[in-house]
Protein backbone atom coordinates (compact mmCIF):
# COMPACT_ATOMS: atom_id res chain seq x y z
CA UNK A 1 0.00 0.00 0.00
CA UNK A 2 3.25 2.03 0.83
CA UNK A 3 3.25 2.55 -3.23
CA UNK A 4 0.03 2.83 -4.06
CA UNK A 5 -0.42 5.95 -1.30
CA UNK A 6 2.75 7.63 -3.07
CA UNK A 7 1.15 7.57 -6.07
CA UNK A 8 -1.86 8.94 -4.48
CA UNK A 9 0.08 12.06 -3.36
CA UNK A 10 1.71 12.58 -6.86
CA UNK A 11 -1.04 12.22 -8.76
CA UNK A 12 -3.18 14.53 -6.70
CA UNK A 13 -0.50 17.21 -6.26
CA UNK A 14 0.27 17.25 -10.42
CA UNK A 15 -3.27 17.77 -11.06
CA UNK A 16 -3.89 20.18 -8.64
CA UNK A 17 -0.76 22.32 -9.61
CA UNK A 18 -2.09 22.16 -12.84
CA UNK A 19 -5.54 23.14 -12.36
CA UNK A 20 -4.53 25.90 -9.76
CA UNK A 21 -1.71 27.37 -12.31
CA UNK A 22 -4.11 27.75 -14.48
CA UNK A 23 -4.91 31.61 -15.03
CA UNK A 24 -8.56 32.72 -15.24
CA UNK A 25 -10.02 30.39 -13.68
CA UNK A 26 -10.89 31.80 -10.56
CA UNK A 27 -14.34 33.12 -12.04
CA UNK A 28 -15.58 29.63 -12.96
CA UNK A 29 -16.01 28.04 -10.13
CA UNK A 30 -18.30 25.43 -11.24
CA UNK A 31 -15.92 24.39 -14.17
CA UNK A 32 -13.52 24.18 -11.44
CA UNK A 33 -15.00 22.15 -9.15
CA UNK A 34 -16.43 20.19 -11.73
CA UNK A 35 -12.96 19.45 -13.36
CA UNK A 36 -11.09 19.12 -9.98
CA UNK A 37 -13.33 16.27 -8.65
CA UNK A 38 -13.17 14.55 -12.39
CA UNK A 39 -10.11 14.76 -12.64
CA UNK A 40 -8.85 14.14 -8.66
CA UNK A 41 -10.73 11.86 -6.77
CA UNK A 42 -11.76 9.69 -9.06
CA UNK A 43 -8.53 8.91 -9.65
CA UNK A 44 -7.08 8.36 -6.22
CA UNK A 45 -10.19 5.70 -6.43
CA UNK A 46 -9.10 4.40 -9.66
CA UNK A 47 -5.55 3.86 -8.19
CA UNK A 48 -7.08 3.09 -4.95
CA UNK A 49 -8.77 -0.09 -6.35
CA UNK A 50 -6.37 -1.14 -9.00
CA UNK A 51 -3.89 -1.67 -5.88
CA UNK A 52 -6.27 -4.22 -4.62
CA UNK A 53 -8.01 -6.54 -7.35
CA UNK A 54 -7.51 -6.73 -11.07
CA UNK A 55 -9.24 -5.04 -13.65
CA UNK A 56 -13.23 -5.44 -13.60
CA UNK A 57 -14.75 -7.14 -16.31
CA UNK A 58 -16.12 -3.73 -17.84
CA UNK A 59 -13.08 -2.19 -17.89
CA UNK A 60 -12.59 -4.75 -21.00
CA UNK A 61 -14.45 -3.21 -24.17
CA UNK A 62 -14.80 -5.50 -27.11
CA UNK A 63 -12.88 -4.96 -30.21
CA UNK A 64 -16.31 -3.27 -31.98
CA UNK A 65 -17.77 -0.09 -30.04
CA UNK A 66 -21.07 -0.74 -30.89
CA UNK A 67 -22.21 2.36 -29.37
CA UNK A 68 -22.74 5.19 -32.18
CA UNK A 69 -23.78 1.70 -34.69
CA UNK A 70 -26.90 3.81 -35.28
CA UNK A 71 -25.25 6.70 -36.81
CA UNK A 72 -24.02 3.62 -39.48
CA UNK A 73 -25.65 2.00 -41.76
CA UNK A 74 -24.78 -1.77 -42.22
CA UNK A 75 -21.81 -1.18 -44.42
CA UNK A 76 -20.45 1.29 -42.31
CA UNK A 77 -21.32 4.54 -43.93
CA UNK A 78 -23.14 7.40 -42.77
CA UNK A 79 -27.50 7.02 -43.06
CA UNK A 80 -27.32 11.00 -42.20
CA UNK A 81 -23.91 12.72 -43.64
CA UNK A 82 -22.32 15.34 -40.65
CA UNK A 83 -22.73 18.79 -41.76
CA UNK A 84 -19.57 21.07 -41.18
CA UNK A 85 -19.91 23.13 -38.18
CA UNK A 86 -20.43 27.02 -39.29
CA UNK A 87 -17.71 29.04 -38.01
CA UNK A 88 -16.46 27.42 -34.81
CA UNK A 89 -13.67 29.32 -33.96
CA UNK A 90 -16.54 32.58 -33.35
CA UNK A 91 -17.95 30.52 -30.38
CA UNK A 92 -14.59 30.14 -28.74
CA UNK A 93 -14.68 33.30 -26.34
CA UNK A 94 -18.14 33.02 -25.93
CA UNK A 95 -19.62 32.44 -22.62
CA UNK A 96 -22.98 30.64 -23.49
CA UNK A 97 -20.73 28.61 -25.87
CA UNK A 98 -18.59 27.51 -23.26
CA UNK A 99 -21.56 26.67 -21.22
CA UNK A 100 -23.15 24.46 -23.35
CA UNK A 101 -19.69 22.73 -23.80
CA UNK A 102 -19.55 22.40 -20.11
CA UNK A 103 -23.13 20.92 -20.12
CA UNK A 104 -22.20 18.08 -23.16
CA UNK A 105 -18.74 17.30 -20.75
CA UNK A 106 -21.02 16.51 -17.79
CA UNK A 107 -23.64 14.23 -19.98
CA UNK A 108 -20.73 11.95 -20.93
CA UNK A 109 -20.03 9.18 -18.68
CA UNK A 110 -17.81 9.62 -16.01
CA UNK A 111 -14.76 7.62 -16.86
CA UNK A 112 -15.29 8.56 -20.28
CA UNK A 113 -15.12 12.48 -19.00
CA UNK A 114 -12.04 12.11 -16.95
CA UNK A 115 -9.84 9.99 -19.94
CA UNK A 116 -11.03 12.73 -22.27
CA UNK A 117 -10.28 15.61 -20.18
CA UNK A 118 -6.88 14.04 -18.65
CA UNK A 119 -6.02 13.75 -22.59
CA UNK A 120 -7.64 17.50 -23.85
CA UNK A 121 -7.68 19.43 -21.18
CA UNK A 122 -4.16 18.71 -19.21
CA UNK A 123 -3.01 17.00 -22.72
CA UNK A 124 -1.60 13.92 -21.14
CA UNK A 125 -0.53 11.21 -23.79
CA UNK A 126 -2.77 8.01 -23.87
CA UNK A 127 0.54 6.12 -22.62
CA UNK A 128 0.72 8.17 -19.10
CA UNK A 129 -3.26 7.83 -19.07
CA UNK A 130 -3.27 4.43 -19.00
CA UNK A 131 -0.83 3.88 -16.81
CA UNK A 132 -2.14 6.45 -14.32
CA UNK A 133 -5.41 4.40 -14.32
CA UNK A 134 -4.71 0.79 -15.28
CA UNK A 135 -6.02 0.43 -18.36
CA UNK A 136 -4.84 -0.58 -21.65
CA UNK A 137 -4.03 1.50 -25.02
CA UNK A 138 -6.99 -0.16 -26.96
CA UNK A 139 -9.01 0.89 -24.11
CA UNK A 140 -8.51 4.22 -23.87
CA UNK A 141 -8.60 4.87 -27.49
CA UNK A 142 -12.26 3.51 -27.50
CA UNK A 143 -13.20 5.69 -24.50
CA UNK A 144 -11.75 8.82 -26.32
CA UNK A 145 -13.69 8.04 -29.43
CA UNK A 146 -16.47 7.81 -27.33
CA UNK A 147 -16.28 10.93 -25.67
CA UNK A 148 -15.42 12.54 -29.12
CA UNK A 149 -18.49 11.28 -30.87
CA UNK A 150 -20.74 12.20 -28.05
CA UNK A 151 -19.46 15.91 -27.73
CA UNK A 152 -19.70 16.28 -31.17
CA UNK A 153 -23.38 14.99 -31.18
CA UNK A 154 -24.52 17.03 -28.12
CA UNK A 155 -22.60 20.24 -29.59
CA UNK A 156 -24.47 19.48 -32.96
CA UNK A 157 -27.53 19.37 -31.00
CA UNK A 158 -27.42 21.96 -28.52
CA UNK A 159 -25.15 24.51 -30.20
CA UNK A 160 -24.51 24.48 -34.13
CA UNK A 161 -27.65 23.78 -34.94
CA UNK A 162 -29.96 25.53 -32.56
CA UNK B 1 -8.32 -1.14 -48.67
CA UNK B 2 -11.19 0.98 -48.30
CA UNK B 3 -12.54 2.07 -45.15
CA UNK B 4 -15.82 3.08 -44.25
CA UNK B 5 -17.38 5.93 -42.11
CA UNK B 6 -17.42 4.10 -39.17
CA UNK B 7 -14.16 2.84 -39.73
CA UNK B 8 -12.66 6.78 -40.61
CA UNK B 9 -14.48 7.85 -37.67
CA UNK B 10 -12.53 5.61 -35.51
CA UNK B 11 -9.13 5.95 -37.19
CA UNK B 12 -9.87 9.46 -37.09
CA UNK B 13 -9.82 9.57 -33.64
CA UNK B 14 -7.27 7.53 -32.68
CA UNK B 15 -4.70 9.67 -35.37
CA UNK B 16 -5.62 12.74 -32.55
CA UNK B 17 -3.93 10.44 -29.65
CA UNK B 18 -1.35 7.99 -31.49
CA UNK B 19 0.70 7.99 -34.48
CA UNK B 20 -1.02 6.17 -37.51
CA UNK B 21 0.36 3.75 -39.33
CA UNK B 22 1.74 4.45 -42.77
CA UNK B 23 -1.22 1.79 -44.12
CA UNK B 24 -3.88 3.64 -42.19
CA UNK B 25 -2.62 6.97 -42.80
CA UNK B 26 -3.00 6.03 -46.36
CA UNK B 27 -6.70 4.85 -46.16
CA UNK B 28 -7.77 7.62 -43.79
CA UNK B 29 -6.55 9.93 -47.08
CA UNK B 30 -7.63 8.33 -49.58
CA UNK B 31 -11.48 8.05 -47.87
CA UNK B 32 -10.94 11.51 -46.76
CA UNK B 33 -11.04 12.70 -50.66
CA UNK B 34 -13.97 10.98 -50.84
CA UNK B 35 -16.32 11.59 -48.30
CA UNK B 36 -17.30 15.33 -46.74
CA UNK B 37 -18.88 13.68 -43.60
CA UNK B 38 -15.65 12.56 -42.62
CA UNK B 39 -14.14 15.48 -43.35
CA UNK B 40 -16.49 17.46 -41.45
CA UNK B 41 -15.92 15.26 -38.43
CA UNK B 42 -12.16 15.23 -38.76
CA UNK B 43 -12.67 19.34 -37.81
CA UNK B 44 -15.15 19.04 -35.32
CA UNK B 45 -12.42 16.79 -33.51
CA UNK B 46 -9.82 18.85 -34.16
CA UNK B 47 -12.23 21.89 -32.75
CA UNK B 48 -13.15 20.30 -30.18
CA UNK B 49 -9.62 19.83 -28.87
CA UNK B 50 -9.09 23.40 -28.83
CA UNK B 51 -12.18 24.06 -27.43
CA UNK B 52 -11.47 21.97 -24.40
CA UNK B 53 -8.14 23.44 -23.76
CA UNK B 54 -9.94 26.81 -24.26
CA UNK B 55 -12.28 26.10 -21.29
CA UNK B 56 -9.57 26.71 -18.58
CA UNK B 57 -8.41 30.27 -20.10
CA UNK B 58 -11.07 31.46 -21.66
CA UNK B 59 -13.20 32.71 -18.00
CA UNK B 60 -15.94 35.33 -17.74
CA UNK B 61 -15.08 38.90 -19.15
CA UNK B 62 -13.22 37.53 -22.72
CA UNK B 63 -16.01 37.97 -25.16
CA UNK B 64 -15.49 38.02 -28.71
CA UNK B 65 -17.49 40.60 -30.13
Amino acid sequence: MRDSAAAEDAVQEALLAALAGEAGFGGRANLRTWLTGILKHKIVDTIRRQSRERPAADLEPGDDDGEFDGLFDRRGHWEEMPDAWEQPEGALGQKQFLAALEACLRALPERTARVFMMREHLGLDTSEICKELGITSTHCWVMLHRARMALRLCLTTNWFEK
Amino acid sequence: MLLSCKETTRLLSQGEDRKLGFGERVALRVHLALCDGCRNVRAQFHFLRSAVKDLSRDGDGKEHS
